[in-house]
C-alpha cells in the first residue's frame, strides 16, 4: 500500500490512511528478566477511521487492532518474512488458479463459536458486497464472480461470488478469474479474515464490539482514549502469546506517545517523533530500536503528459536520478531514519533485488548531466514535484530539489499541497505538471506487490500513466506461474524493465525507528513496522 | 430586564443558523472528498465511495444536505461519523472533558489573575508590580505550545511530579497542569487589565471621596474600586470562556487530553461534516451563553447600565 498514510502518521500527526497486516525481519530485543505471562502492556494508538471490521480497515487505527483480533488462512513470520499456516492446514493449487483450502480443526471465535469454511465464505461476500461499503472491498478482486457482487457501474446481480465453494466445514474451495500464483500471499491481508455467524446480524454492532478469532479478545472500547484486549485462551495459532493483552492507547501526536514511553507510562509505539530523531539511541540506550520496513518512498513522473511521454525524456529521469545524492540526504536530513534506495521493491521483501537500478541510482553528477542533455533537458528547464505538506516532506524534497539544482543546472522546486487529501486528488486526476512525491508501503512481503500494483498498464496505483508491453508481459507470465518462487524472479525480470523507462526514481527505504519501556523486553519489529505483539513480555 | 433577556435568547436563533450554515458550507468547500480519503493512496472503489456516500447522505445536493441536517438535529439527531459512531454521543464523551479543563483553567485566570492585577494595581512602581509585569510579558511573548512542552518537560521528565501525558481525561487532578499552561496566556492579560483598571479607577472623584469619609480601606477597595474596575476585565472574562474552550485544541494534543480539541481536529481533517457541525454550532451556544452572561453581570456591576 502507498507510503501515504505511514508516513504521515509518521511525520505528522492526524488521521493516518494506510494499512498493515502481520509481518516480518526483526530489529531490537533483548532483556533477560522474569516475565509475567498475565500482564498486559500499552501501545501507542490512535482512533480508528471505521467500525472494526476486518474488511473496512485500511489505516493503521483500525488495521493494528483489527489484526489482533483476527486471523486468517495464513500470516506472515515477523522474523522471516515467510508465509505460515495459521487457520488453513494446507492451501493446494496445481493451475494457480484454484485453490482448495483445508483448515485445521478446533479452531474457535471468541464466543465460542467454531471456524468453519462457511465463516470465510460468508466474510468474504460481505466484505465484496458494495452496499456493506467496505473500503477493502477490491481485495476480492481476484476471485470469480466478483463482477456479478461488486459491478463498477449499477445493480449487483447476485451477493455470492461463483468462485467460492463449501465442500465441507473444514474444506473450501477458491477459483479465481484469472491465474494468480502467489494469491496465497494476499491472504494475509485482514480483508480475508473469516467473520463469526452472529457478525451478520448486526454487522454494525460488531463493528463496535468485535469478535475474532486471534490472539487477543476484544475487552473495552473507550472511544478516543483506549481499547483494551486480552489474551484468548483458546488460540490455536503457531504464535501463542506470552502477555495478556495489549491496551491501544490512542495518542493525537507521536511527540506525546514518545514523552509518555520515556517515562514508561507507554510501553511501545510506533516511531519516535521527528523531534527525537537525534537523540532517541540515546534517550533510550538498549530500548532503541532501528529496523528495517517494507516501504519506499519515489519521486513519480507525470508520463501522460506531452512534455514527458516521448521515449527520449527517460534519459532525462535517469538523469534526474543520478543527480541526487541520496547517501548525504538520508544521513543528514533525514537523520539516519531512511536507507538509499537502490531498486523499486524494498529491503527484506521477498523477491527484493539489490541494485535493480543499477547505475542510475548511483550518485554521479557528471552522468547525470549527460544523460538530461542527451534527452532533450527538462522542459522549461523547471521541475515542480508536488508534495503534501502535511507529512514531514518538506525538507527532504527541498534537499533532492537542491541536489538537482547544483548538479545539474534545471531549476528545482517543491511544489506543496496543503494536505494529503489535496496532494492525492491532485495526483489522481491529473492535475499535475512534471513530478510528485510517492510511495509505496507493502500490503504483504512480496515484490509482485511492489511492482505489479504500481507499475503494470492501467494498475489502480499507477499514477504516472506509465504503459509498457515488455514490462505488462513479464508481470502477467509472474502471475502465471506454477510456484511462488517462479513469480517472484518472473517479477524480477519485470523490475528490470523499469530502469530503461523510469518512470519513478526510487529514493530510499524506510525504517522503524521505535523503542519500548523498561516495563517489557523481547521487542521485536516486522518489516510492516508492527511489533511482533504476541512474542511481547511483559518484566515480572 | 425579562424582555431583554428575552431578546437576546431571540438573537441566538439567527445566528444559529447562520453559523450552522456557514460551518456546513465551509467543510463543504474543503478540497479533497472525504470518502475517497478513506482509501488512502489505493485507488477509491466507486461502488464502495457510492455506497458510503449513499449511507451519509453525501450524494444530495448542498442545501438538502443541510435541511437534511437541520431536520434530524431538531429530533435530536447529530449524524452518524465515520466509525458508525453517533456525533452525540463522541460529543457527549469529549465534552465534559473540555469543560472541565476550560473551567480549570478560568478559575486559575480569575483567582490568579485578579489576585496579581489588584496587588499590583495598589502598589504601582513597587517591586511585586513590576515583578508581575514582567511575568506577564514573558508569558504573553511565549507561545502556548512552547508553554506547555517546557512544563511536560520541567514538571514530568525532569521533577517526575506528574505523568507526561494525561492518563485519565476524566481525573481532575491530572487536569491541572494542562488547564495552567491553558489559561496562563488569559492569566496574563486578565493581570495587566485589572492593573490598568484600577491605576485609572485609583484616581477618579469618587475614590477621592471615598477616602474623604474616612471609610475603611477595606470598603474602598471591594465596595467602590474593584466594583467599577471590573467590568472591562468581566467582558474580557467573558468571551474568554468560549475562546479557552475552543483553543484547547493545542493543549489537549501536548497533554493527550481526549476532549473536544482533539475530536475537532480530527474532524477537520477526515473532513466529517456532522461532528465538525455538531461541536462548532455546540461552541457557539456556549460563546453566546456567556456573552448574555456578561452583559447581564454588567448591570449587577454598575447599577446605572440598565436594560429595557
Amino acid at each position: 500500500m502507498p507510503v501515504a498514510a505511514r508516513a504521515r502518521l509518521v511525520l505528522a500527526a492526524a488521521t493516518s490512511v494506510v494499512l498493515v497486516a502481520t509481518g516480518c525481519s526483526s530489529g531490537g530485543g533483548g532483556g533477560t528478566s522474569s516475565s509475567d505471562a498475565s500482564k498486559t502492556f500499552s501501545y501507542q494508538s490512535s482512533e480508528p477511521q471505521n467500525p472494526l471490521q476486518p474488511a473496512n480497515a485500511n489505516e493503521v487505527g483500525g488495521g493494528r487492532i483489527i489484526q489482533n483480533l483476527f486471523k486468517g488462512l495464513v500470516d506472515y513470520d515477523p522474523s522471516t518474512a515467510k508465509i505460515r499456516m495459521q487457520v488453513a492446514d494446507k492451501i493446494d493449487t496445481s493451475d494457480s488458479q484454484t485453490f482448495k483450502v483445508t483448515l485445521k480443526d478446533g479452531w474457535k471465535f471468541h464466543d465460542g463459536t467454531p471456524v468453519h469454511a462457511k465463516n470465510f465464505v460468508d466474510a468474504w461476500n460481505w466484505g465484496a458486497n458494495p452496499a456493506n461499503g467496505q473500503i477493502n472491498s477490491s481485495w476480492f478482486s481476484d476471485i470469480e464472480g466478483y463482477q456479478d457482487v461488486h459491478p463498477t457501474n449499477g445493480k449487483p446481480t447476485t451477493d455470492k461470488m461463483s468462485g467460492l465453494t463449501v465442500t465441507d466445514d473444514l474444506h473450501f474451495t477458491v477459483n479465481l478469474s484469472h491465474k494468480v500464483s502467489y494469491f496465497e500471499y494476499k491472504l494475509g491481508y485482514i480483508a480475508f479474515s473469516p467473520l463469526p455467524d452472529g457478525f451478520f446480524k448486526d454487522p454494525a454492532g460488531y463493528g463496535q464490539k468485535p469478535v475474532g478469532n486471534g490472539p487477543y479478545q476484544f475487552v473495552s472500547w473507550a472511544h478516543n482514549s483506549e481499547v483494551v484486549t486480552k489474551t484468548f485462551p483458546g488460540y490455536q495459532g503457531v504464535d501463542k502469546p506470552k502477555n495478556g493483552g495489549i491496551v491501544f492507547k490512542m495518542y493525537n501526536t507521536s511527540e506525546a506517545a514518545y514523552a509518555d514511553l520515556q517515562s514508561s507510562n507507554l510501553d511501545v509505539m510506533d516511531q519516535v517523533p521527528p523531534s527525537a530523531l537525534a537523540t532517541y539511541k540515546s534517550d533510550l540506550g538498549d530500548r532503541a530500536i532501528d529496523a528495517p520496513q517494507g516501504a519506499i518512498q519515489n519521486i513519480g513522473f507525470t508520463l501522460y503528459q506531452s512534455d514527458w511521454s516521448s521515449p527520449d525524456k527517460a534519459k532525462v529521469r535517469q538523469g534526474l536520478s543520478m543527480a541526487i545524492d541520496r547517501g548525504t540526504i538520508t544521513k543528514t536530513v533525514l537523520q539516519g531514519s531512511r536507507k538509499p534506495a537502490t531498486a523499486w521493491v524494498a529491503e527484506g521483501v521477498e523477491g527484493y533485488k539489490d541494485g535493480a537500478c543499477g547505475d542510475f541510482c548511483k550518485f554521479d553528477p557528471a552522468k547525470a548531466k549527460q544523460l538530461i542533455q542527451e534527452g532533450g533537458g527538462v522542459p522549461g528547464n523547471k521541475l515542480l514535484i508536488t508534495y503534501n505538506a502535511d507529512g514531514g516532506h518538506k525538507e527532504w524534497v527541498d534537499a533532492v530539489c537542491n541536489s538537482i539544482r547544483q548538479n545539474t543546472g534545471v531549476d528545482c522546486l517543491g511544489d506543496p499541497k496543503p494536505d494529503f487529501k489535496t496532494a492525492r486528488a491532485a495526483i489522481t486526476s491529473h492535475q499535475l505538471n512534471g513530478a510528485f512525491r510517492t510511495g509505496w508501503v507493502q500490503d504483504y512481503p512480496l515484490n509482485a506487490n511492489f511492482l505489479s500494483d504500481v507499475y503494470r498498464t492501467g494498475a489502480a496505483s499507477n499514477d504516472f500513466g506509465y504503459s509498457s508491453p515488455q514490462f505488462d508481459d513479464a508481470a502477467t507470465k509472474a502471475d502465471a506461474a506454477a510456484s511462488v518462487a517462479d513469480t517472484v524472479s518472473g517479477y524480477q525480470s519485470a523490475e528490470a524493465v523499469l530502469p530503461s523507462g523510469m518512470p519513478a526514481i526510487p529514493l530510499w527505504y524506510y525504517r522503524t525507528n521505535s523503542g519500548y519501556s523498561t516495563k517489557v523486553q523481547n521487542v521485536k519489529f516486522d518489516s510492516f513496522g508492527n511489533p511482533a505483539w504476541t512474542e511481547v513480555e511483559v518484566k515480572g | 430586564m425579562g424582555s431583554y433577556v428575552l431578546r437576546r435568547v431571540l438573537q441566538m436563533v439567527p445566528v444559529f443558523f447562520g453559523t450552522t450554515l456557514l460551518i456546513f458550507v465551509m467543510v463543504y468547500t474543503l478540497p479533497g472528498d472525504p470518502v475517497s480519503a478513506l482509501f488512502g493512496e489505493k485507488a477509491a472503489d466507486p461502488a464502495v465511495v457510492a455506497s458510503i456516500k449513499h449511507k451519509y447522505f453525501l450524494d444530495q445536493p448542498l442545501w438538502k444536505q443541510y435541511l437534511h441536517y437541520m431536520g434530524n438535529l431538531f429530533q435530536g439527531d447529530f449524524g452518524t461519523s465515520f466509525t458508525g459512531r453517533p456525533v452525540s454521543d463522541i460529543m457527549a464523551g469529549a465534552f465534559p472533558v473540555t469543560i472541565r479543563l476550560a473551567l480549570l483553567a478560568f478559575v486559575f485566570e480569575v483567582i490568579l489573575g485578579l489576585t496579581l492585577g489588584v496587588v499590583s494595581g495598589l502598589r504601582r512602581g513597587s517591586i511585586p508590580d513590576t515583578l508581575v509585569l514582567v511575568l506577564t510579558l514573558v508569558v504573553i511573548s511565549i507561545p502556548v505550545f512552547v508553554l506547555a512542552y517546557i512544563a511536560q518537560t520541567v514538571f514530568a521528565t525532569n521533577l517526575g511530579w506528574v505523568t507526561p501525558t494525561v492518563q485519565d481525561s476524566y481525573d481532575l487532578s491530572q487536569l491541572v497542569l494542562p488547564a495552567f499552561v491553558l489559561g496562563s496566556l488569559s492569566l496574563a492579560f486578565v493581570a495587566r487589565l485589572t492593573r490598568t483598571s484600577i491605576g485609572e479607577n485609583l484616581r477618579a472623584d469618587y475614590m477621592r471621596t471615598a477616602v474623604a469619609k474616612g471609610l475603611p480601606r477595606r470598603t474602598i477597595v471591594f465596595r467602590h474600586l474593584l466594583r467599577n474596575s471590573l467590568i472591562p476585565v468581566v467582558t474580557f472574562l467573558g468571551t474568554d470562556l468560549g475562546a479557552l474552550m475552543g483553543g484547547a485544541i493545542v493543549t489537549e494534543g501536548i497533554f493527550n487530553v481526549q476532549g473536544i480539541g482533539n475530536v475537532l481536529y480530527r474532524a477537520i481533517n477526515t473532513k466529517e461534516g456532522p461532528t465538525v457541525v455538531g461541536i462548532v454550532t455546540v461552541l457557539v451556544i456556549v460563546y453566546l451563553v456567556a456573552s448574555l452572561l456578561v452583559d447581564l453581570l454588567y448591570a449587577v456591576l454598575d447599577p446605572r447600565i440598565r436594560y429595557v
